[in-house]
């Protein structure tokens, strides 16, 4: 076995009895992207020097590493495993840029509250992935850098916005990762690319040092190749942080002992309206074959209705773009990032400096959100959009409070079909919102969601499960997601770029 | 003007004048509102700055409790409904000095609603209402530079707590808006949340003012007044437009609703350049922030801790040591030289004597110093001494007010400068005895007219011996002494 195959607890395993290190692990992804990642195109950037832990903390790592038995005993245990993180979580003194032309050159002063838990915990980062520029998208289409691509069929998307890191864990060019997900952006690409994928319950992770989208919808979470290293990976970043208000004060489990292969009793639900027209027969066949052995593992199933599904992308769209409208406001060319002057002055300097810089800046689909966001906050039309749009969300949460009365999980598909072909919905942005229809409603109601691969097209592209649990019931999420996975082989497989 | 006063066709309507106030007031918290940067004033540009204030990608804001505490002080002290559940607004502009694109700030629901404050007034009671008082963050500081002919930022100041007092359009004269800004003053000093000093631009006020005809319950169309630097310019730049308002209305043109800017120079206020329209702000929530549920307890505990108000602090005054409306009027234009008094008064039991003290000389050296009170180290207790000092004789009144600069100048004691420089009276009648010898001999002519009965030349002699003992010796015995002499030969 290669050392990029490794999972992060493999690696954890191998580094603590001596087979191996953080740096030949580091020199194996390096090998593997350089072969690679030409096609795939998951990094915008290489760490030439990885942000380590100083050397005396990470050889007091690797010490206390190989002290413990097992990673499983405590949550303090330090990781000495590279990881990949979405190019919008700030990294003192490295260029974060959104995958936006309008942030290059933007060289962060400070680092984000994950990144400071993963140097705590001596994981090395060694890569800053691709994503849909601003995270607005669901193909990583949009980035600056060019669309990555599908490790399991090049010619086809990784999803996103979190396709890059999705791609990366997909093709074996990172072991783990990090993404962000405001509307699925970790969930689908997870599922596109045959990957684990989850969503913490909002205010489960800072999100001081991520690069707002929509700052209600918005957390950070794990891209891992099975669900044992999401839980690892949430043990490190999860937790309070009093530089975030919406972060939760409350205690954070040990994740790991959620990775019980168990679920017998657990009552699990089926939202009809998550199984309506649109989506894919295969997507539903392979569905259907997961409830089986969820069933057969012991599980209830029954039949759930979550009545304002309908509702969701119309509310989604509004209150994100809404919040994105004024979230990228900041990007004016004033203090960082580009700036840009037109070749004729048009009105005065300061005016045109603000139009050129964010007309060069921005790419057509953040212009599209920040045009639609200001329409939804503008005076006369606020109480008809967003106000209206907040007053849904609340009706959409409490269906999701009401179904958990009686219903330990939810099983849905992830996304209603597989990876779709690059530029395939690129000028269908309808048709491409509807591919994050099946993911929004976990963000919109702040409740945890994973994706777990659940089986393959006919074409050999991943088809991912969704599970979702009520609000900082991540312990059930893992729990279920592990006995699934532990009973069928699909995170096994290995795409053929990997 | 087109029109000169009295042409045909004025109408000669009287007008009435109707004028809200906005004052914004910095907080003097030790940090910033939503970072853990100092809440400096005058630093070097841009070093008083974080990720937050700085509103870099990524960053969060943390609301400042202190911030929230004393904005709920001030909203209570002017007599407002407190919100139980407070959120805060981003309001949405583009400017240079606006580092995240918005500002956040509070909309539908501020701290306080519906107050009002009190003017003093010995005839008429008058009540300014207060329609809203909120807190946001202050922006950063436009610096023009014309030699490189750009504009440069200094954020230090972004983040700096700031409260917004609205009025309701209840002032009516450019006087009256004084008055009531000299009151709000005041009682924000006494709540000691901010220093109010406009030239520093930790207290700024923008005013509205429209007029309308007398008895028109309607209220005309408004114009807005900015960049007044002084109360006196609030003032004059109202009585300007009051004027403007009232030719412009007189010669039955309409009044354009604009912001107008007050030109200190030239004293008037002109439109303002390049204003765009209507401004939309697209309020929404801030998501970042989460609402507070300000606990009813929570409330009354701020309240019970404030302290007294000026008028109370009058009041007591009054009362307590029997002060007269005036002496009780000075002292609380100062809330430390009402502690002063009071520490005094624990000293010295002299009330009169003390008040006088203060309101002639100590004022006299905090005025002629552009100073308060608390620059200064003087202590009650050194300050009482010297009274005593005079009052037993030791030093004249004359020496005393000079011993005071020097106390105020090098913070020594009263007894170690009155014996270094040897000013302690002369009250030893042998000691005077010679200067009164010379004083009579050089001034015989003055003695004949005394002993001719011209007992007023008196003052005369005792005014060249004080001359020549540079003020050291007792008046009264040196009196005494002359009456002697000339009288008993």
């Amino acid at each position: 076995m290669n050392l990029h195959h490794f999972t992060a607890h493999q690696a954890l395993e191998k580094i603590s009895t001596k087979q191996t290190s953080a740096k030949d692990i580091l020199a194996a992804l390096g090998k593997k992207i350089a072969e690679t990642d030409s096609t795939i195109n998951a990094y915008v950037r290489i760490s030439e020097t990885p942000v380590c832990p100083s050397s005396e903390a990470s050889q007091k790592a690797s010490q206390e590493a190989s002290q413990k038995a097992s990673p499983s005993q405590t949550n303090q245990l330090p990781y000495p495993v590279p990881i990949a993180i979405k190019d919008n979580i700030c990294i003192r003194g490295h260029e974060t840029t959104c995958s936006s032309r309008i942030l290059k050159g933007f060289i962060a002063p400070y680092d984000a509250t994950v990144v400071e838990r993963l140097q705590k915990a001596g994981v090395p980062i060694h890569g800053q992935t691709n994503m849909d520029e601003f995270a607005f998208g669901s193909s990583t289409e949009t980035s600056c850098y060019g669309p990555s691509r599908n490790p399991w069929n090049p010619d086809c998307v990784p999803g996103g916005s979190s396709g890059g890191s999705a791609a990366a864990v997909g093709a074996h060019e990172a072991i783990w990762a990090l993404g962000s997900d405001t509307g699925g952006s970790i969930r689908q690409p997870a599922s596109f690319c045959g990957v684990v994928g989850m969503k913490p319950t909002y205010g489960r992770v800072s999100r001081y040092g991520l690069l707002a989208f929509a700052s209600s919808l918005d957390q950070i979470g794990p891209i891992t190749k099975d669900v044992a290293d999401a839980a690892l990976l949430m043990n490190i970043i999860a937790g309070y942080d009093p530089r975030d208000s919406t972060s939760a004060d409350i205690p954070v489990p040990d994740y790991t002992r959620s990775l019980i292969k168990d679920i017998k009793g657990l009552k699990i639900g089926i939202p009809k309206e998550y199984f309506m027209e649109g989506i894919d027969p295969e997507v539903n066949q392979a569905v259907q074959e997961a409830l089986q052995i969820l069933k057969n593992s012991g599980a209830t199933i029954r039949d759930v209705s979550l009545p304002h599904t309908e509702y969701c992308v119309a509310t989604y769209y509004i209150v994100a773009t809404a919040e994105a409208s004024s979230n990228l406001a900041r990007y004016d060319g004033v203090q960082y990032g580009s700036r840009h002057y037109p070749a004729q002055p048009r009105r005065n300097a300061l005016i045109d400096m603000y139009e050129e810089t964010r007309t060069q800046g921005f790419g057509k689909e953040a212009k599209r959100r920040i045009m639609l966001g200001t329409y939804a906050l503008s005076s006369g039309y606020y109480d008809a959009y967003y106000l209206r749009g907040q007053k849904v969300r609340t009706l959409i949460k409490s269906d999701f409070e009401n179904v958990f009365c009686d219903c330990d999980a939810l099983i849905t598909p992830t996304s209603p079909t597989t990876a779709f072909r690059i530029g395939e919905k690129m000028n269908d942005p309808l048709a491409m919102y509807l591919s994050d229809i099946l993911t929004i409603s976990a963000n919109l109601s702040g409740i945890p969601a994973i994706s777990v691969p659940c089986g393959f097209s006919k074409a050999g592209l991943p088809i991912g499960l969704q599970i979702m649990t009520k609000a900082f019931d991540e312990e059930t999420l893992f729990r279920v997601a592990y006995t699934y996975e532990q009973n069928t082989e699909w995170h096994k497989q290995k795409a053929p770029l990997a | 003007m087109a029109q000169t006063e009295g042409a045909p066709g004025m109408n000669q309507t009287a007008y009435e004048t109707v004028i809200g106030l906005e004052v914004h007031l910095q907080f003097n918290t030790k940090s910033k509102i939503f970072c853990g940067c100092a809440n400096t004033f005058g630093a070097e540009p841009n070093t008083v700055t974080c990720p937050v204030c700085l509103g870099l990608p990524g960053s969060l804001p943390v609301l400042n409790q202190s911030a929230l505490e004393y904005a709920i002080k001030v909203a209570l002290a002017l007599n407002c409904r407190i919100n139980p559940k407070v959120r805060f607004n981003r309001k949405n502009y583009f400017y240079p000095d606006l580092p995240k694109g918005y500002q956040i700030s509070q909309f539908e629901l501020p701290i306080g609603e519906d107050g009002y404050v009190e003017l003093p007034s010995d005839t008429e009671e008058r009540k300014i209402r207060i329609h809203r008082a909120h807190l946001e963050e202050d922006a950063g500081k436009l610096i023009h530079d014309p030699a490189q002919n750009c504009s440069l930022v200094d954020y230090n100041r972004a983040g700096t707590p700031l409260m917004e007092i609205v009025t309701e359009p209840d002032i009516r004269s450019p006087e009256e808006a004084y008055f009531y800004l000299q009151t709000l003053k005041l009682l924000l000093q006494y709540l000691d949340v901010s220093d109010c000093d406009m030239e520093k631009g930790s207290l700024r006020c923008d005013a509205n003012i429209s007029l309308r005809p007398q008895g028109d319950p309607q209220l005309g169309t408004k114009t807005e007044l900015k960049n007044m630097n002084s109360f006196k310019a609030v003032r004059l730049a109202l009585e300007h437009e009051e004027e403007r308002q009232t030719k412009t209305l007189q010669a039955g043109k309409t009044i354009a609703q604009e912001t107008r800017l007050w030109d200190e120079n030239l004293q008037v206020t002109r439109p303002m350049r390049s204003k765009e329209e209507a401004h939309d702000y697209r309020y929404f929530p801030e998501p970042d922030l989460m609402p507070f549920h300000l606990k009813p307890s929570a409330i009354d505990t701020l309240r019970a801790s404030l302290p007294a108000s000026p008028h109370q602090t009058c009041q007591r005054l009054k009362s307590d040591y029997d002060l007269n409306a005036y002496e009780a009027g000075i002292l609380i234009q100062d809330r430390d030289l009402v502690d002063f008094f009071e520490a005094c008064m624990r000293e010295y039991s002299e009330t009169k004597k003390i008040v006088n003290w203060i309101i002639g000389p100590l004022m006299q050296e905090t005025n002629a110093r552009k100073k308060n009170l608390k620059d200064l180290s003087l202590s009650a207790q050194a300050f009482v001494d010297l009274i005593k000092k005079v009052e037993n004789g030791m030093i004249s009144n004359l020496v005393g007010k000079d011993v005071l600069k020097i106390i105020i100048d090098t913070g020594q004691n009263p007894d170690i400068i009155i014996s270094e420089q040897g000013l302690a009276q002369i009250s030893d009648a042998s000691a005077l005895e010679q200067v009164i010898q010379e004083v009579l001999a050089e001034n015989q002519k003055t003695v004949e007219q005394i002993k001719a009965g011209k007992q007023s030349a008196l003052g005369f002699l005792v005014g060249q011996t004080m001359k020549k003992t540079r003020g050291k010796a007792n008046p009264k015995m040196v009196n005494e002494l002359l009456q002697r002499r000339i009288h008993n030969g």
